[in-house]
């Protein structure tokens, strides 16, 4: 299950209904990731552009990975601006014990931030700066140069 | 008519083009000065497929996206 959330992300909100979606499923273990903006370098915060036909892609290609150990993904992610200490990504892994869950959400989030096609922005200023020093080349990136 | 979108921070209008493959693409945004510093980092999808190529066809009613550098979460 994948959601885009126009703005931050409630998180008490997001991990409840998972935990509730799932709580009869006999996961063993439930493990997410919350990622939250901190405040540095005189941000107030970040903006988040997002393509969503290929993020759904690429989000489907990992729930068949998942599906083949036995576990499920969810994510939630933000659209926008997200304001200092608000949560702008919410990723968690649900699996019958806790090793494939613990491996999984390491290997998804890595692959998350090289791979979903997500554009990030400081706001400063009143501006919308975008982040290409913290960004990633996607794979194959260069074909037309 | 093959449609070309440019996501993210490339500020660029989409473009409609009579092109026939990914290497005719190449050959115009090559000669687009604003579009230089973008062609070295950014990803190329074709109906939203990530295609790896420049022979790939095109054919009318296409999409092509350009995809910059990423950084979600």
């Amino acid at each position: 299950m994948l959601k885009i959330y126009n703005g931050g992300l409630n998180v008490a909100d997001i991990l409840k209904a998972w935990y509730e979606e799932e709580s009869l499923s006999n996961y063993g273990a439930f493990i997410p990731f919350i990622g939250t903006i901190r405040d540095e370098d005189g941000i107030d915060g970040l903006s988040f552009d997002i393509y969503e036909p290929i993020l759904e892609k690429w989000f489907k290609e990992w729930q068949e990975k998942a599906k083949a150990k036995n576990a499920i993904i969810k994510m939630a992610h933000s659209r926008g601006d997200v304001l200092l200490h608000q949560s702008s990504y919410i990723a968690a892994v649900f699996s019958p014990k806790r090793r494939v869950a613990l491996e999984f959400i390491d290997e998804f989030v890595e692959d998350f931030k090289a791979s979903a096609p997500i554009w990030k922005y400081d706001l400063k200023n009143g501006q919308r700066i975008y982040a290409l020093d913290r960004s990633t080349a996607i794979k194959g990136s260069g074909l037309l140069a | 008519m093959i449609r070309v979108e440019f996501l993210g921070p490339i500020q660029k209008d989409a473009l409609e083009l009579e092109i026939n493959n990914l290497s005719e693409l190449a050959t115009i945004l090559q000669e687009t000065p604003e579009m230089r510093e973008w062609l070295e980092n950014s990803a190329i999808a074709v109906n939203d497929t990530l295609v790896s190529t420049l022979d790939f066809p095109l054919k009318d009613g296409d999409k092509v996206s350009m995809l910059p550098p990423v950084c979600g979460g």
